[in-house]
């Protein structure tokens, strides 16, 4: 790319050709972003389009593989977040990075607290810190110690720490998502202020109206790579959600008819704290319910609260129209449901173990007399799992970490079609799967699903909850937003729906 | 047999026979039937603790109470025998105890949640203060013959507490190879959460885990007031050090989930050949330490490059 002419000055910010991948997976597949001077640059795309890591990258967490970075037209090798901090980038990160046991200020100065006679300079670093803090009309006590105070507050904290080291490009990943409108529209105000004076803002967020009221122009990810860029003001809310969603995963997926029988689950009124709020749905026998919306919008937690493992303040549960009360793992799996969870490498298998041991983990009382596990059946039925999911492994004492993650997401599937799971709920089922996996891991829900299994699929990854449900339910901040039939079903609505359109 | 020591354990067999190769070749004075029923009657007391620690261990915890309860369980014997009470009823009371601390242990750390090592470091001033009380801080001594009898006497012509260290490892391997609680012990220490998530009581079963500890740690006490035909409440001390280095030294993961009681036993025999041969060679004790110390050292990072190997030849 040739130097810009003469006329226009060099962007504060570009990225040519950007590549990193993680062992098994290619996050950026050669990615471009420029950003001007006093521009709010809105990076979009789904969950694991590439945002985060490309995020990562210019602010030295992440090396990259590949590709170059120009600060104000001077190369920068940002090889560490201290560089990064250096050349003037500073980044608001959605999760948040601060010490709870240490003041505000101490906070906002972390690392760069201002001295005297090599002493900290308390009083300063507390008028700094207000003022910052007044900037962003935060009412908080420099001197409160970070643990005490609320989520929204905390974001403030960072918001002002940011500020505090005069980024020249500042990087803000969901910085509302805490925030009250108030909070939001004063932030908007110093966002305003920042850009007058020439800083770059690359903003991550989902939420398009946010996006049309702050947003100069748009750079679309999907898959590591760029979809489009182009001006706010031109830009059409369809096409964007368009842009983001279009991904074709019906080629993956083979229909097999079946028929639906009786409710199986049936969930009243399902309320816990902040995060859920009068849940309502029900699953029959055959029928896969899919769970749509964005990160955070409540569809984990629903499972870990019919599971047993969350409390929840109220609502109901009902198993083939009996109520039941389901109090820990074993009260869900004794009820008949069961569970492949987000995380399998920390919630859903022993790593450690062989495939034989992590498949009769949940019935080894079933197949134990005495306490003594009867090693012929043990065998006999893991045997017959990993025929019938042909999960790919030399033997079942083969260990479990020395599987691929699909044959590794099979085993967990034996695991609970072991127990005799007649529910079966799956979070993010085929993340960090490859294709040809996915396929079969698409092919073996829909035929646990015409034997009768009720299930629940969860799933950030759009495409997919629309080509496997029957039904699907919108979340949308722990409430259910929306219901579409498969037929209602696109992947516009659906997105529409989750952002609150 | 060859399953039993396959894989892991064969490396530590190895160096056991290496050592003993070696000492009978430097000193005439090893391979004699006295000083090879000495050693194992001297691995037989760290020996049974350390099945107790393994299963501690697998779970992915550590007990470091276990020194102060023999010293506890002993006195807890002497004193009802000083009572009057009778062999048999003391031996329980004394059992019962170690159960009862072990148990107490499990609890702070299933529902305080204690970090095991914190909950077993307070158990481990907790149970010797309690050991100095009973006993006033003095040993407690001459005790019936039915007591004595079970150091002295001997059994198959091996000594009685041989003969029951044996038996406890067998029955140790059984329990961890054969049944559900063997499974569920391995899995806890391989993934806690995962485990929970399948069902299992987890709080339930890591409790068990230290009450066996503490139990073990009786089982130990009996043998040493036996042995010593007294009970003192400063026995025991660094005996739970001794117990940890053994089951590393067998191969034992202290992250929990892998490991095995062969290769603690073998680990227990490694210790007590070891002194012995430094002993027979004339070696100072403080010298002795520090080979011992490097013992554990090089046995652990042996340990660690073999499994490396081991993980990338199978990936």
């Amino acid at each position: 790319m040739p130097a810009a002419a003469s006329s226009e000055p060099a962007p504060a910010l570009r990225m040519r050709g950007i590549r990193k991948s993680f062992p098994g997976v290619l996050a950026l597949a050669g990615v471009d972003l420029d950003v001007r001077r006093g521009e709010v640059h809105v990076l979009l795309g789904e969950n694991g389009a590439g945002k985060s890591t490309l995020m990562k990258i210019l602010s030295g967490a992440l090396a990259r593989d590949a590709g170059t970075i120009e600060i104000d037209g001077r190369a920068a090798a940002l090889a560490s977040p201290r560089a990064a901090r250096d050349t003037g980038i500073a980044i608001i990160h959605q999760e948040l990075a601060l010490v709870p046991e240490m003041t505000v200020a101490e906070n906002i100065f972390l690392g760069r607290a201002p001295t005297r006679f090599g002493l900290l300079d308390q009083p300063r670093m507390v008028r700094e810190a207000s003022t910052f803090l007044s900037r962003l009309g935060a009412n908080i006590d420099p001197n409160q110690r970070v643990a005490e105070l609320s989520i929204a507050q905390r974001q403030l904290v960072e918001i002002a720490r940011a500020l505090s080291l005069n980024a020249r490009i500042l990087i803000m990943d969901e910085p509302t998502s805490a925030l009250t409108d108030r909070e939001s529209q004063r932030l908007f105000a110093t966002i305003s202020g920042l850009t007058a004076q020439g800083t770059a803002i690359v903003y991550i967020s989902h939420r398009l109206d946010e996006i049309f009221a702050i947003g100069d122009r748009i750079t679309v990810l999907r898959d590591g790579r760029n979809v489009a860029t182009q001006e706010v003001r031109s830009a059409d809310r369809r096409d964007l959600i368009r842009l983001m969603a279009n991904r074709d995963v019906d080629e993956l997926v083979t229909q097999i008819p079946r028929l639906h029988g009786a409710a199986r689950l049936r969930v009243e009124g399902l309320t816990h704290g902040h995060t859920l709020h009068d849940v309502s749905f029900s699953v029959r026998s055959g029928e896969i319910v899919g769970f749509a919306g964005l990160l955070g919008a409540g569809r984990t937690e629903i499972a870990r609260a019919i599971f047993g493992l969350e409390p929840f303040d109220q609502g109901t549960i009902f198993v083939d129209e009996k109520p039941v009360v389901i109090r820990s793992a074993s009260d869900a799996i004794a009820a008949g449901i069961g569970f492949v969870t987000e995380d399998r490498k920390r919630e859903g298998l022993v790593l450690s173990r062989s495939v034989r041991d992590n498949i009769a983990l949940p019935i080894l009382r079933r197949l134990a007399r005495l306490g003594i596990v009867r090693r012929a059946e043990e065998q006999a039925t893991a045997e017959s799992s990993v025929r019938e999911l042909n999960i790919r492994t030399p033997s079942v004492g083969q260990l479990a970490q020395n599987l691929s993650g699909g044959n590794q997401q099979k085993i967990v599937l034996a695991k609970w079609l072991a127990t005799g799971a007649r529910i079966l709920f799956l979070d993010e089922p085929t993340r960090g799967i490859d294709v040809g996996s996915k396929a079969e891991i698409y092919m073996l829900i829909n035929e646990l699903a015409a034997a009768g299994v009720a299930i629940v699929l969860m799933s950030s990854d759009l495409p997919e909850v629309l080509a496997l449900s029957d039904r699907v339910l919108v979340m949308r901040e722990g409430r259910i937003a929306g219901e579409f039939t498969r037929a209602d079903a696109s992947a516009e609505r659906v997105m529409a729906c989750a952002v609150g359109m | 047999m060859r399953r039993i020591i396959a894989g892991r354990e064969a490396g530590t067999v190895l160096g056991l026979i290496v050592l003993c190769a070696g000492l009978w070749i430097a000193t005439p004075y090893f391979a004699t039937a006295a000083n090879l029923t000495n050693v194992a009657e001297q691995s037989a007391i760290v020996g049974v603790i350390a099945i107790g620690m393994t299963f501690v261990i697998l779970t992915g915890g550590i007990d470091l109470s276990v020194g102060s309860l023999v010293a506890l369980v002993g006195v807890v014997i002497g004193s009802a025998l000083q009572r009057g009470v009778p062999v048999i009823v003391a031996i329980a009371l004394g059992l019962l105890a170690g159960i009862v601390a072990g148990a107490l242990n499990g609890l702070m750390i299933t529902r305080g949640p204690l970090p095991p090592f914190i909950a077993t470091l307070g158990m481990m001033s907790v149970a010797r203060g309690a050991a100095l009380m009973l006993s006033d801080g003095r040993p407690i001594s001459d005790f019936p013959e039915g007591l004595r009898a079970l150091a002295t006497s001997d059994v198959f012509g091996l000594p009685a507490p041989v003969v029951l260290m044996l038996v406890l490892y067998l029955l140790a391997y059984l329990v961890l190879t054969r049944t559900v609680f063997g499974r569920y012990m391995y899995a806890i220490g391989g993934n806690e959460e995962a485990t929970a998530l399948a069902g299992v009581n987890v709080r339930l079963w890591k409790s068990v885990v230290y009450a066996i500890s503490g139990l073990s740690a009786g089982v130990c006490a009996v043998l040493l007031v036996a042995r010593l035909n007294s009970a003192q409440p400063i026995a025991g001390i660094g005996y739970e050090l001794d117990a940890i280095a053994a089951v590393v030294i067998g191969g034992t993961s202290l992250l929990g989930g892998s490991g095995s009681v062969i290769g603690t036993l073998i680990g227990a025999l490694i210790m007590s050949v070891l002194r012995n041969g430094l002993n027979l060679l004339g070696v100072s004790s403080y010298l002795q330490q520090v080979a011992i110390g490097v013992v554990i050292i090089a046995a652990v990072l042996i340990d660690m490059a073999l499994r490396r190997r081991v993980q990338r030849s199978s990936l």
